[in-house]
């Protein structure tokens, strides 16, 4: 087993374990307490919390990719080619556009809870599926694209067949970059009484407890990286295994 | 067969291909050839209608292109491009058996075709069959760019600049292995290059387009001896003329009884390398013998240097 391999290992199941029984980790977070603080949130379970936040992340990022994805396909045929131009100055302009301020806007339409935050989630994460479809469908080597029309492919076959399968790892890489930046921001959902991690770090934030912050972010945080890394491996995989990149012996 | 008639393509203000009418005979390779910009690859598009014509006809066999779909015409006619076009992502077996599973053929039909393309392109089929392209080399994917073009057994081949990526000496047995191909399935090959050297090897007859339009089309010997316009000769290169009239003919054609000193050639060798040989060892005649090895004569100097005057 390579080295890099343990240590992801290792935490991983460091993770898993404090969510399970965050209480026998108590004495590491004891040094940040003041004034016999607890050093563990405990009023709601972390496993809960943590379920429910990568829940919320998974809704929504189901439902960004589902609609990116399907924009991008739809920009990229000949009757919507009209709209690509267009599509992609919408695409550039939104990813300026903060998943603060989405919440603090959909709040008033849909009140407190965790449908403001799955919309602030699916709206920020849209954009950078949707920029990395386009790359990946528009980028294919044209020897291949011409290839599937001169043998004889319909639309249809060629969309399935080899588009999307060629672009597969650029539409993942998308996905990769909105999912962590989705787990990052969720916590803010806690605001706006979503059920997610970011409940943890107000709770510290709100009593002044630094050891609250400190699991609540590190916990986020863990998962960001371990769910990057993962993703990222899933990429090469692929990458390989569509032959688009030179199997290293 | 293929019949053109009159056919035109307008981008815009631009005429890329200007009512160009020509017929190509089953069995036939017709080459067609010309300067970037001469629209020779829009033409050849336009016969699987990649392209779509403005104007006039291609009939394949009597039937109009436009009766059928772009995609079943196409599945009916092979194409190889420059640079393959293999799917990354397909492994060689699935990559040759493309159209084969597009037209529904049964699985142990598809994977008994397979395996006799390889077998035909000298890539064993159980180390081959299962490889990524990727894993190949630029020859090895160039054949397997043809035989899936092959797959489906067309009676038509269409090829655009199919040796282009390819290195010289790789090109030069790629040729060959396309001739004898051609000659085992007696497919009607119209295929594009920008390479005189090329079209007249390979061509049975030639097509010369320059800005769009056919400037003449005619069996190799007469496009060398007879060229139709300047440029047709420019492309020719006149100092070039004698030798690629000596190319055209094989050593058989000229063996005589009796003996000769030296190396022997072979019979199916082309005038041309018998006479750099005679130059090269600065030999009178040279030794002929058969594919076999046996001796069947000997070939003079003087009757191939005859060869390649100007024909009457």
């Amino acid at each position: 087993m390579k080295p890099g391999l343990i240590i992801r290992l290792v935490v991983l199941a460091l993770l898993v374990a404090f969510i399970i029984t965050p209480t026998s980790f108590a004495w590491v977070f004891q040094p940040l307490t003041r004034n016999s603080q607890p050093a563990i949130y405990t009023q709601n379970s972390l496993l809960n919390l943590t379920v429910s936040h990568l829940s919320i992340v998974a809704i929504a990022t189901i439902a960004s990719t589902l609609l990116a994805v399907g924009l991008a396909i739809l920009v990229t045929r000949p009757f919507g080619a009209e709209f690509l131009p267009l599509s992609r100055s919408l695409a550039n302009i939104g990813q300026t556009f903060p998943p603060v301020a989405v919440l603090a806007l959909a709040v008033p339409v849909l009140g407190f809870g965790t449908a403001p935050t799955l919309v602030a989630l699916f709206l920020y994460g849209l954009l950078p599926i949707f920029e990395n479809a386009l790359t990946g469908l528009t980028t294919l080597p044209p020897a291949v694209t011409e290839a599937a029309r001169g043998v004889g492919m319909t639309d249809r076959q060629r969309l399935l067949g080899v588009e999307l399968p060629l672009a597969t790892p650029v539409i993942l890489a998308g996905i990769r970059l909105s999912v962590v930046i989705s787990v990052a921001t969720a916590t803010i959902g806690s605001t706006v009484a979503a059920s997610t991690l970011g409940e943890v770090i107000i709770a510290g934030l709100l009593s002044n407890n630094i050891a609250f912050i400190a699991q609540g972010g590190l916990v986020v945080g863990v998962m960001a990286v371990l769910i990057y890394d993962a993703l990222s491996a899933l990429e090469r995989t692929l990458m390989q295994r569509t032959g688009q990149r030179r199997l290293r012996s | 067969m293929i019949e053109i008639e009159a056919l035109t393509k307008d981008y815009l203000e631009l005429t890329v291909v200007d009512r160009v009418s020509l017929t190509v005979a089953d069995g036939e390779i017709a080459v067609i050839v010309g300067t970037s910009g001469s629209g020779k690859t829009t033409l050849l598009r336009m016969i699987n209608r990649l392209i779509e014509p403005t104007s006039g006809t291609v009939k394949i066999d009597g039937q109009d292109t436009r009766a059928v779909p772009a995609f079943e015409l196409r599945r009916r006619i092979g194409y190889a491009i420059q640079g393959h076009g293999l799917f990354p992502h397909r492994t060689v077996g699935q990559n040759i058996a493309t159209v084969p599973t597009l037209l529904g053929w049964d699985k142990a039909k598809i994977a008994a075709r397979v395996d006799e393309l390889l077998e035909l392109f000298q890539l064993p089929a159980a180390e081959f069959r299962d490889r990524m392209p990727s894993e190949l080399s630029g020859g090895q994917q160039q054949r397997v760019g043809v035989a899936r073009a092959l797959a489906a057994e067309p009676k038509l081949l269409l090829m655009d600049e199919p040796f282009g990526a390819l290195d010289p000496i790789i090109r030069a047995k790629a040729q060959s292995d396309l001739l004898a191909i051609q000659k085992r399935f007696g497919t009607t090959i119209v295929l594009v290059t920008h390479d005189m050297e090329e079209a007249i090897h390979l061509g049975t007859r030639i097509a010369v387009m320059d800005k769009g339009k056919l400037l003449q089309y005619a069996p190799p010997d007469e496009i060398i001896a007879r060229p139709a316009t300047p440029f047709v000769a420019e492309l020719i290169g006149t100092g070039e003329r004698p030798f690629r009239l000596l190319s055209l003919g094989k050593v058989r054609d000229l063996v005589e009884p009796g003996p000769a000193q030296g190396e022997p050639i072979s019979a199916d060798a082309s005038l041309r390398d018998a006479y750099a040989e005679c130059l090269w060892t600065g030999r009178e005649m040279l030794p002929v013998v058969d594919a076999d090895g046996t001796s069947i004569g000997r070939i003079r100097r003087d009757d191939i240097a005859h060869r390649a005057e100007r024909p009457q």
